[in-house]
């Protein structure tokens, strides 16, 4: 069995993990001091030598992200972090700020020194005000300790940190949204090139980069790239932290190499709901193509995942077991990508608004096998022709399920209703609480 | 109503924090809010003198987010996850069980002021469905009963804690300075984690 690694959440089960006295005590802000004797570039090859890979979804090389920031341009850099965590199913951002915010900022000030950055901001969602609590005070008690303004530990670098909190926007975990959601625009995604690394924030280079990968830089900067590449696959490097939720007996956050199985991780942490069986999942969000049972075995990296046809996401694992409906669930994120979708381009506007109608009628068994081909029809409209990746998150649960479980949205049609009990997959009944 | 002096000093603090001022935007959003409880008209028109923008300009962006209000919420504000997870383990009956125990519908406010209700989306706490916020504070693992509970101790003055969040529950108004980045000192209150996001580390020490 795979063993589980605990980097990032080595210290969560202190009570004062949060605070920089907590943080300090587990090792913390002792990577920031190695990193600023170093050369920018030499932290740049560092983290491009570990293979350390986004983490927000996309899977791009962080160190490569870094090292695109032209140099000596006599330009502003920016360095921001997302923190914008909505993904559906996606819950590790979000614990990971409620109890160890240090760790971030730790990161943060390592990459804004790497690229030549002065300014830097954390994006963060609007409604988790106590992630925003902690994280604004750590923010404060890192100026007061001097890690953050101006002449950090003595090195000459200036930092000034802002957190930047959000107003319930989806759209503005895109990065090019984000931005714009950061200069005080709404967040609509923009066209590229230029890419944030060319024509970021203000215009000027910026690094945007997902919490969990900023928080896993210090750990790699005190421990070396031998120690990170040691955990992992070939080209997945590292540890990372798996969010399961659903239709288990023990849902959580469990940290461990890339590559693990659902399997693993399953008889790890206790297994399907007693007396229930796994029926689909998703491997990284509602954005990545649902699984089934016959993927349990799939080593859960980034060509793991998409050589079995999904995508790694952001390894949030939803697990849904025989008394779900397949079309309720996918008409409900298909109603969350219509309510999110930003409205600038016109496939995803519009078509997610008509899959939304088709799926509503079969959901009530109304409409005919036709409406399937209709529901692939709109999506090979829809995905690749708007200008961020929303509207390809959108057909993916619509496209698998299709794939996977056809004969489902047919029996809707010929019952003329959904044939489900919705009682049976709440966990009310089963807790003899309602 | 109008703002005061400080007040606006304040805004003006917020501006400051960044290298060009219609970033400020966002913050001083949420700043109005705290203030009158939703973004009104005269908030516009002052954010809109304070970051040399048109009123439409500044409305184009309040309208653009969903935690922007264009008219007056509940003293608590309880956000019902209904995204597909939380949706199927439970949220769906939290939400139509609360509207009816209220006696309003998606959006709306009771008579006193104290409690309105909004469906929301993916609140990333999936591994503590089903999930309710109020006033953005997590209440993990809700069951009907427990959100009627919290619901009726709202409308009576006395609403639980949140389950990770500050030891006392704050109003929506307090609650959104804290969006505009102005802190109350209640970072160090309540639990630094829940249980299942220590499960994996649990785990990996040899627990149960």
């Amino acid at each position: 069995m795979s063993k589980l690694t605990p980097v990032l959440s080595a210290n969560w089960d202190q009570a004062d993990s949060f605070t920089i006295d907590g943080y300090k005590r587990s090792g913390g802000y002792t990577a920031v001091a190695k990193a600023l004797a170093m050369n920018p570039d030499e932290v740049i090859q560092l983290v491009k030598d570990s293979g350390l890979r986004g983490r927000g979804g996309a899977g791009f090389p962080t160190g490569s992200k870094w090292g695109f920031i032209p140099q000596g341009d006599n330009k502003d850099h920016y360095f921001v972090v997302n923190a914008d965590e909505s993904e559906p199913g996606t819950c590790k951002d979000t614990p990971l700020m409620m109890a160890n915010p240090h760790v971030l900022i730790e990161g943060v000030i390592i990459g804004s020194y790497a690229i030549r950055a002065n300014y830097a901001f954390i994006y963060i969602r609007g409604e988790v005000t106590h992630v925003v609590r902690r994280v604004q005070q750590a923010i404060e008690d890192a100026y007061k300790a001097g890690l953050l303004g101006k002449n950090i530990l003595g090195k000459g670098f200036d930092l000034e940190l802002v957190l930047h909190v959000g107003a319930g926007a989806y759209i503005c975990g895109e990065e090019t949204a984000l931005l714009d959601s950061l200069e005080g625009f709404r967040g609509q995604p923009r066209l590229r090139p230029p890419f944030p690394a060319i024509a970021g924030l203000y215009a000027k280079p910026t690094v945007v980069n997902n919490v969990e990968s900023v928080a896993s830089v210090p750990a790699i900067v005190n421990q070396g790239v031998a120690w990170f590449t040691s955990m992992g696959t070939e080209k997945s490097k590292g540890f990372t932290l798996y969010s399961l939720s659903g239709h288990v007996n023990n849902p959580g956050q469990f940290e461990a190499p890339l590559g693990i199985t659902l399997r693993q991780l399953l008889e790890i942490s206790g297994g399907v709901r007693k007396g229930h069986k796994l029926k689909f999942w998703t491997p990284g969000g509602s954005s990545t193509p649902i699984f089934t049972d016959a993927h349990l075995d799939v080593p859960l990296d980034y060509e793991g995942v998409a050589a079995a046809g999904s995508m790694l996401g952001t390894k949030a694992l939803q697990i849904f077991d025989e008394t779900t409906c397949i079309v309720r669930a996918v008409l409900r994120w298909t109603e969350f990508y219509k309510h999110e979708s930003c409205g600038k381009c016109t496939p995803c506007r519009e078509g997610t608004w008509w899959l939304v109608q088709v799926l509503k009628d079969l959901e009530a068994g109304k409409g005919s096998e036709a409406d399937l081909d209709k529901l692939l029809d709109l999506c090979d409209n829809i995905m690749g022709r708007s200008f961020c990746a929303l509207a390809d998150g959108a057909a993916s649960p619509i496209i698998s399920s299709l794939k996977y479980f056809r004969q489902e949205y047919l029996d809707h049609l010929s019952a003329g209703a959904c044939p489900f009990d919705p009682m049976a997959a709440t966990l009310f009944e089963s807790a003899g609480v309602k | 109503m109008a703002f005061t002096t400080e007040q606006i000093s304040i805004m003006d603090s917020i501006i400051a924090r960044y290298p060009r001022k219609r970033s400020a935007i966002m913050p001083l959003l949420h700043y109005v809010q705290s203030i009158d409880g939703y973004v009104t008209n005269e908030g516009i028109e002052l954010i809109g003198q304070k970051l040399e923008l048109a009123t439409a300009e500044v409305t184009a962006v309040s309208t653009f987010y969903t935690q922007y209000k264009s008219k007056p919420v509940g003293e608590y504000h309880v956000g019902i996850c209904t995204n597909t997870l939380c949706a199927v383990m439970g949220g769906d009956l939290i939400f139509d069980a609360v509207k009816e125990h209220l006696g309003i519908e998606n959006d709306g406010v009771t008579s006193d002021g104290k409690v309105s209700v909004e469906h929301i989306e993916c609140n990333a706490a999936c591994d503590y469905a089903p999930v309710v916020m109020v006033n953005w504070e997590f209440y993990d693992n809700q069951t009907v009963q427990s959100v009627k509970d919290l619901v009726d101790g709202a409308r009576a003055g006395n609403p639980p804690a949140p389950t990770r969040g500050p030891k006392t529950l704050r109003s929506w108004k307090q609650n959104s300075a804290v969006l505009a980045g102005i802190s109350d000192g209640l970072a160090n209150e309540g639990v630094q984690a829940g249980e299942p996001t220590l499960l994996g580390l649990k785990k990996a020490k040899g627990g149960a």
